[in-house]
């Protein structure tokens, strides 16, 4: 990550910062309804809209299902439009959520990650946003609260691009990053807009120049809807990177853009994973280094579209992959792991990728987790003894 | 150019009453209107991509979310300052049953709204299976009648009263067979500012089973039965009764129906009858339909 | 065809499909007992007749045959009729 400029940072919850990007993005309607970790933005942004500093119209609604069906209409009016949830509030959305991309509806999203019930949960993992991987949005997952902000205001910008018009995620750990106060610099409101100029929508419901949004396709016609909006996930690669440089170019700051890297360049264990456990990763990963290890981190930035071609570079060198990942693919193994696999399948890279779903619910993974990863990660060198595995399994109260 | 904001050239079936029934708000509405339409017999007949018989901006999302979408729809209006009317046209599955969360919270919310649902008392598309808009005893084909079944067991959900307990400002009911009448309705209704509520009896030839030619008299048959009582009602009081000159029995309505049919082949359904011809009885009472 | 584009449809573009191929009997309109109520134009599913010249004709390139002119018709002025195709 680039230098920050600590004279400008403030101590805020992570909450309250991902809402001032928002109010920087000046959304035309924001639509939401309350659900834990995610309520503290929309009541930042309640707050920011009754004392004037938000000019937009903000709906309390009925249910999620209503908050993001709202939005389909104010984006078929042309709205920048804004939603948050997380986990329940998430999967209530799911036929929306289809309906917003298949309709190309540019709206942005900041998913507080949760778990999904049963049993009912309200901690952090990935399992609400890695289940809905498939509906056609763009999924981007952040590692700090800064990476938060800035990724929101980013996301408008490759959302509403003339050549993509697909809605975003931005996912961001629950709690862990929803609720923490820490150092961020907010963004300055003039290069905000600077940067995401206003929303040009080429089409809008009208009646001077009468259209129909929504019609129904049938087999002769369904496929092409579906390709196109699988030709602009793979466009949007170039304009994730590009929204990061002119991010960076703008306000000094840089994540990697579809992917980044730290220490992987000429590391034989490399750990893949997404969001804020990267943090520890980090810190592990400066221990083990001292202590001669050649460890390394692949942080996955973009979910969706998967960047393949970014991560076969970014992994080619790598002598074994572990993916730790909070979700898991009931049945099968996990979202990420089985990703990566197919991105390595066909090409002339190979070594050994072994899977972790660790974090569930909120559960703690620790620096000594991860050594235990690189531990068998390197077991795995020399032949996988297990493919995919539940972390810190407590065998006793099975 | 168009002599009408509805386009031929639908696919909806010959004598279907959804077309003119459309045809007959956006008569009353014109142009400066934008519609919403839940999925539905109305979204599949009228929008077969890359066709749309609308002339009027339209925009159809899922079964259940016309009013949350013509929420975003009315908010961005209202912002852009622009006074342009928004009309819901839904069916009685998604206005009565899977999108009745999002029609409390556009009511409750006060949206500036036209909800009009035309009510064929079934889900028509998927094949008439029942709805909580179907009367008491129909057939449909998830109730059918059988040695233990007599057709639909409940009686059809009070809609208008559902919208009237959220204060909705205007409610009325109408039919396809009193043009004039719904016309006025529709006018009453988009100068309220707020929401409204107008449940239009709309025939379904596949669902209800009846000759084409007849489905204006059918819906005519509703209200001179008093099975669809034509009324009114302003900031919660009723407010107008289409009165019925020579109320007829509710015979007359029912066994000119498909639906009906098997009230009249077997001989114990004279108890399904004369409960039938009660909710017409206890309609007359109620609005006093006859004078 | 683009499709992108045509996400969103023109309006009033199912008129490309000629419905009246449905049919299997027509409407005849016998002009002499027209009152000109207009009814059998305000109830007409199809929406497709109209006052041409001062006389209600049915444009059949979109006529279904479903009747409800002719039974609507307050001066039976309208029969229907087995069309030969
Ligand atoms: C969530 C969901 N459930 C079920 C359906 C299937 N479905 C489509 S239309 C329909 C019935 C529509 O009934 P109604 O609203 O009365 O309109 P009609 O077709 O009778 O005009 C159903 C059940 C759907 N599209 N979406
Ligand atoms: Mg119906």
């Amino acid at each position: 990550m680039s230098q920050i400029n600590t004279a400008n940072m403030k101590v805020v919850e992570g909450s309250y910062a991902v809402a001032h990007a928002v109010m920087c993005c000046k959304p035309d309607v924001i639509s939401a309804y309350p659900i834990t970790p995610q309520t503290h933005i929309v009541e930042h942004l309640s707050q920011m809209v009754a004392n004037g500093e938000l000019d937009s119209e903000f709906l309390t609604v009925d249910s999620e299902f209503s908050a993001l069906s709202v939005l389909v209409g104010a984006s078929a009016m042309g709205a920048r439009s804004y939603s948050s949830t997380t986990s329940q509030g998430l999967a209530l959305m799911y036929e929306v959520l289809y309906n917003v991309s298949g309709m190309r509806m540019p709206v942005v999203m900041n998913v507080a990650n949760r778990a999904m019930g049963a049993p009912l949960n309200i901690w952090n993992d990935q399992q609400d946003a890695v289940g809905a991987r498939d509906v056609g949005w763009l999924q981007i997952y952040v590692e700090d609260v800064q990476e938060a902000v800035d990724a929101t205001l980013q996301a408008y910008k490759i959302a509403e691009d003339p050549q993509i018009r697909m809605p975003i995620m931005v996912c961001m750990d629950g709690f862990v990053l929803t609720h923490v106060y820490e150092p961020v610099e907010l963004l300055d409101k003039e290069l905000a807009s600077q940067y995401l100029p206003a929303f040009q929508p080429e089409k809008i419901l009208d009646p001077a120049k009468p259209i129909t949004f929504g019609a129904f396709a049938d087999p002769s016609t369904y496929t092409e809807f579906r390709y196109q909006q699988f030709d602009a996930q793979l466009k949007s690669m170039a304009k994730i990177e590009k929204a990061a440089k002119e991010f960076e170019e703008t306000f000094g700051r840089h994540y990697g853009g579809l992917v980044d890297s730290y220490f992987a360049d000429d590391a034989e264990v490399v750990i893949v994973t997404m969001g804020s456990v990267i943090g520890t990763i980090k810190d592990a990963i400066d221990a083990m280094r001292k202590e001669g290890k050649k460890v390394g981190l692949v942080k996955v930035r973009s979910y969706r579209p998967f960047p393949v071609q970014a991560l076969r570079q970014a992994l080619k060198g790598a002598s074994v992959i572990a993916v730790i990942e909070k979700d898991v693919s009931i049945g099968a193994e996990a979202g990420l792991v089985t990703d990566l696999k197919s991105a390595f399948y066909n090409s002339k890279i190979r070594m050994p990728i072994i899977g972790f779903a660790a974090g569930l619910g909120g559960r703690d993974i620790t620096i000594k987790d991860i050594r235990k990863i690189v531990d068998k990660a390197e077991a795995a060198r020399k032949g996988i003894e297990s493919e995919f595995e539940f972390l810190d399994l407590r065998t006793e109260i099975l | 150019m168009e002599k009408s904001l509805l386009a031929p050239g639908h696919r909806a079936c010959a004598g279907c009453a959804m077309p003119t029934t459309i045809r007959l708000v956006l008569d009353a509405a014109g142009p400066n209107t934008i519609v919403v339409s839940p999925t539905g017999c109305l979204e599949v007949t009228t929008t077969p991509f890359p066709e749309s018989s609308w002339c009027v901006p339209w925009i159809h999302s899922l079964f259940e979310n016309a009013s949350a979408v013509a929420s975003g729809v009315e908010v961005m209006l209202k912002r852009q300052k622009k006074d342009t009317n928004v009309v819901i046209i839904g069916g009685d599955g998604s206005t009565f049953d899977i999108g009745m969360g999002c029609n409390s919270g556009m009511f409750e919310r006060g949206h500036k709204i036209l909800y009009v649902c035309y009510d064929n008392e079934a889900y028509m598309n998927t094949g008439v299976q029942r709805s909580g808009s179907t009367p008491f005893c129909a057939q449909t084909t998830t109730t059918p009648p059988g040695s233990r079944s007599k057709g639909n067991p409940r009686p059809k959900k009070d809609m208008p009263a559902i919208a009237l307990a959220h204060k909705v400002p205007y409610v009325a009911t109408a039919s396809v067979a009193y043009p004039v009448d719904l016309r006025k309705k529709v006018k009453a209704a988009l100068q309220v500012d707020g929401p409204s509520y107008i449940q239009v009896n709309a025939p379904c030839i596949t669902g209800w089973s009846f000759d084409a030619g007849t489905m204006i008299e059918l819906s005519r048959l509703a209200v001179e039965t008093g099975l669809w009582p034509l009324a009114e009602w302003v900031n919660g009081e009723l407010a107008g009764v289409k009165k019925i000159r020579r109320p007829k029995p509710v015979k007359d309505y029912l066994e000119i129906q498909g639906r009906y049919k098997h009230l009249f082949k077997k001989n114990d359904c004279g108890d399904q009858l004369a409960k039938i011809q009660a909710i017409a009885d206890a309609n007359m009472a109620k609005y006093k339909l006859v004078d | 065809m683009d499709i992108k584009a045509g996400r969103l449809v023109d309006p009033c573009s199912t008129r490309l499909t000629k419905t009246g191929a449905w049919r299997t009997f027509v409407p005849v309109f016998d002009q002499d007992k027209c009152i000109k109520c207009s009814l059998c134009e305000i109830y007409c599913p199809e929406g497709c007749i109209h006052q041409v010249d001062g006389l209600f004709v049915p444009d059949l390139d979109y006529c279904k045959g479903c009747s409800v002119c002719a039974h609507e018709c307050p001066r039976m002025a309208i029969s229907m009729v087995l069309e030969e195709k």
